[in-house]
């Protein structure tokens, strides 16, 4: 392992955050909302590397924490009325505690099981959502209502459908997650934690409890994805049973694998590219996946480890 | 931090200098050609931007190809007619996947990088109702051609409108009595357990009710069922008619076998076309669908009495007295909803006349505008027929068809009346700030 003095990583890492200040204030409008979400989805996929990139466990089941994330904000605000810092903190308590009892019960397994077994409780909760439709609005989904989303602090009340407003929520919660996962990664424990990815029984030889270190990091890894589900809930306006299907276990599978497992920046990287190319695709062909499909390819075949990952290992290798 | 045993190491192939500069420059064209040259085009142009928000992949496919048709159809009459104020229209397509978060997006890019006028033109509900809200914070009209209830039952916002096509509401209300009077006054309902069946079997009992008949009956499918045998003991002994909404892929499997299971002693059925539109009637499996009746918004087949608007609008699209494309018999049009977006473009129209309408910034004009209409007379703007406009919950009301599945074509046996699909407004969007 390539280490370097913090202040290098730490630098680069606040510089992001700062471009993405920067940018906030230069961008045209429709790249500045398309950011926001990119920022917050990245969330989403920060949390989804934590468990794949640094442990090694390939989940086909987070779309069921972002959405308990996502459902857990958006049915406070709309049923129950609760304000947005109610209704966010919800939306984590529910990531959290689901990830707990999931992650009590998938750890069991490993590898391959452990895909079968997170994507098949992805599943249950995916039926769940539709079953429940009286409350969660089924397959058509919620509107959460647009006078509800509005942050008050104190005297202050920040309207989150504001454009600017909504950009600089987005981005504070990428930075503060950006920052957690930087430290999570640089400490011991993140050490252990690619320990176990390397090598669990050498891991567990050297007296670590490498169960309950996997399910910290589990229940870290859910309540992240929450944190942007309910972000989205409560930035976007809206909570639907799509974000719950498998698609969205696998949409931040990729972002990570584009980007670079393991890597801090590489989910932010991963997902901007992702979109972008969409985004750009979609302009020209209704085949546009065909040409996603064809980018993942030169990628893997080009970046193996994904963008960033490709970069630490031939260029920068103190990159967390 | 890196991975010694190459755990994300997917080819461990080495990369050269070159390859990755090729890589590079290959991502950076990606990047820097393409959409940006021909959105400065745009912004520049003078004619109405209609920015239309199509299922162009996705579950709606079908329905987004045959909506991109009407939707050309009815600009290029609308422009060969002199536009709308004087300015040609043009529309702006973007693929929106059927997928609400991608829909929301399509918004946004809709109102912020192409500068469109309005957007337009949404089928699925999950994706309506994901795409309002971006809808609504960035003050875009937005005219959907949905035909779900969201936009009546004044939970979305103010600028989002269904002016050209019934609710599913309205449209079930008004089968009741046909149903009640000719097929039979005890039903059991057979539904997809999601919200487009929630929607039958919310509204169809109270709608039967009110003619004297009664539901005894709701079986609720899975969407992940592929086999329907299992259901079919469920359906009361006593049943006079199945009335059945089952949509999807499913849908030939779900008639086939309960063909198998009822053999030619079954009950009268009754069905929206929603489960069959762009399937041929004729096709194998479906023969047990003979002498049954179904829900139509406008019709596949031409009938005998086709006004000459309806003529026009059905050559003006490219569809054959089969309701497939014209030098194609197998593409059949989803011909009982795709009229919406006809018929939405013209109010359109006559709403930006009434406002005046210059620009972006005469939008909440136009949204005032469309809440005044209050009619839509029959004709080559609205060749379904009539319509009735409540601007305080954004809903048009209109007729609805009957048809017999005879001789493999469907032949229209009733016309419902605009009254028969009215019902108490359940809010008022004119309350909320523009």
């Amino acid at each position: 392992m390539k280490d370097a003095s913090p202040a290098k990583p730490y630098a680069l890492h606040l510089g992001v955050i700062a471009l993405l200040f920067g940018l906030s204030f230069v961008l045209p409008e429709y790249h500045h909302g398309l950011l926001a979400r990119i920022m917050v989805l990245a969330v989403f996929a920060m949390g989804y590397n934590l468990l794949f990139g640094y442990v090694g466990l390939l989940s086909l089941g987070h779309a069921m924490f972002f959405s308990a994330g996502l459902y857990g904000a958006g049915l406070a605000v709309i049923h129950l009325g609760w304000s947005v810092p109610a209704a966010f903190a919800a939306g984590l308590a529910c990531g959290a505690l689901l990830a707990l009892v999931i992650g009590l019960l998938a750890l069991r397994t490993s590898g391959v099981a452990f895909m079968i077994v997170t994507m098949m409780f992805a599943q249950v909760f995916y039926l769940l959502i539709l079953y429940f439709a009286a409350w969660t609005g089924g397959d058509q989904g919620l509107v959460v209502p647009q006078p509800m989303r509005v942050l008050v602090l104190g005297s202050t009340s920040f309207d989150l459908t504001n454009a600017t407003v909504r950009y600089m929520s987005a981005l504070a919660l990428f930075s503060i997650v950006l920052l957690i996962s930087l430290a999570i990664v640089r400490s011991g424990y993140g050490r252990v934690l690619v320990a176990i990815r390397e090598n669990e029984e050498r891991t567990k030889m050297l007296g670590f409890d490498t169960f309950s270190s996997k399910l910290a990091a589990v229940v870290i890894s859910g309540s992240i994805c929450a944190a942007s589900g309910a972000a989205y809930a409560l930035l976007f306006g809206y909570v639907g049973s799509s974000f719950a299907s498998v698609q969205y276990s696998i949409l931040p599978l990729l972002w990570v694998l584009l980007g670079g497992a393991a890597t801090t920046l590489g989910p932010l990287i991963g997902t901007l590219f992702m979109y972008y190319v969409i985004d750009i695709a979609s302009g020209y062909t209704s085949a546009y996946l065909l040409i996603v499909g064809i980018a993942l390819i030169l990628l893997v075949l080009f970046f193996p480890r994904g963008i960033l990952g490709s970069i630490r290992q031939r260029w920068l290798g103190w990159l967390p | 931090m890196t991975d010694k045993n190459g755990f994300f190491d997917l080819s461990r192939s080495a990369l050269t200098r070159r390859t990755a500069l090729k890589g590079l420059a290959a991502g950076a064209g990606l990047a820097v050609a393409p959409g940006f040259v021909r959105y400065s085009q745009a912004q520049s142009s003078a004619p109405i931007k209609i920015g239309f928000q199509s299922h162009r992949t996705g579950i709606g496919a079908a329905y987004g190809r045959w909506y991109e048709k009407t939707t050309a159809a009815a600009v290029k009459a609308i422009n060969d007619a002199g536009g709308i104020n004087g300015r040609p229209v043009e529309v702006i397509i973007e693929d929106d996947g059927t997928d609400p978060g991608r829909g929301a997006e399509v918004v946004g890019k809709f109102a912020s990088q192409h500068k469109t006028d309005i957007v337009y033109g949404t089928l699925f509900s999950h994706v309506v109702i994901g795409s309002a809200p971006a809808a609504g914070e960035a003050k875009m009209p937005y005219f959907v051609v949905s035909e779900g209830h969201h936009v009546a039952s004044t939970k979305l916002n103010r600028y989002v409108f269904q002016p050209g096509i019934t609710d599913v509401k309205s449209q079930i209300q008004s089968m009741a009595p046909w149903i009640a009077a000719n097929a039979g006054k005890k039903v059991t309902q057979i539904f997809p357990d999601f919200a487009f069946g929630y929607d039958h079997r919310d509204y169809l009992p109270p709608a039967l009710k009110a003619q004297g008949a009664e539901v005894i009956a709701q079986i609720a499918i899975p969407p992940t069922e592929s086999s329907f045998t299992k259901y079919f003991p469920q359906i009361p002994a006593e049943t006079e008619v199945i009335y059945h909404v089952m949509v999807g892929p499913a849908v030939l499997t779900f008639v086939k076998e309960l063909g198998e299971f009822y053999g030619s002693n079954r009950p009268q059925l009754f069905g929206f076309i929603d489960s069959l539109e762009a399937t041929d009637i004729n096709s194998p499996g479906l023969e047990f669908l003979d002498g049954s009746h179904f829900w139509e918004g406008s019709p596949r087949y031409a009938q005998p009495d086709d006004s000459p608007a309806q003529k026009a609008y059905r050559a003006a699209v490219g569809i054959d007295d089969n309701g497939a494309a014209v030098g194609d018999p197998k593409d059949v049009s989803t011909a009982a909803h795709m009229f919406g977006c006809w018929e939405t473009l013209y109010v359109v129209k006559k709403a930006m006349e009434d406002a005046g309408y210059r620009g972006p910034e005469d939008r909440a004009k136009l949204v005032e505008a469309t809440e005044a209409l209050t009619e839509f007379a029959e004709g080559p703007e609205h060749p379904q027929g009539p319509k009735t406009f409540n601007g305080k919950i954004h809903q048009c009301f209109g007729i609805q068809n009957i048809s017999k599945v005879e001789g493999g074509r469907l032949n229209v046996v009733h016309k419902t009346k605009i009254e028969d699909g009215l019902y108490e407004p359940e809010g008022n969007y004119t309350t909320q700030a523009l």
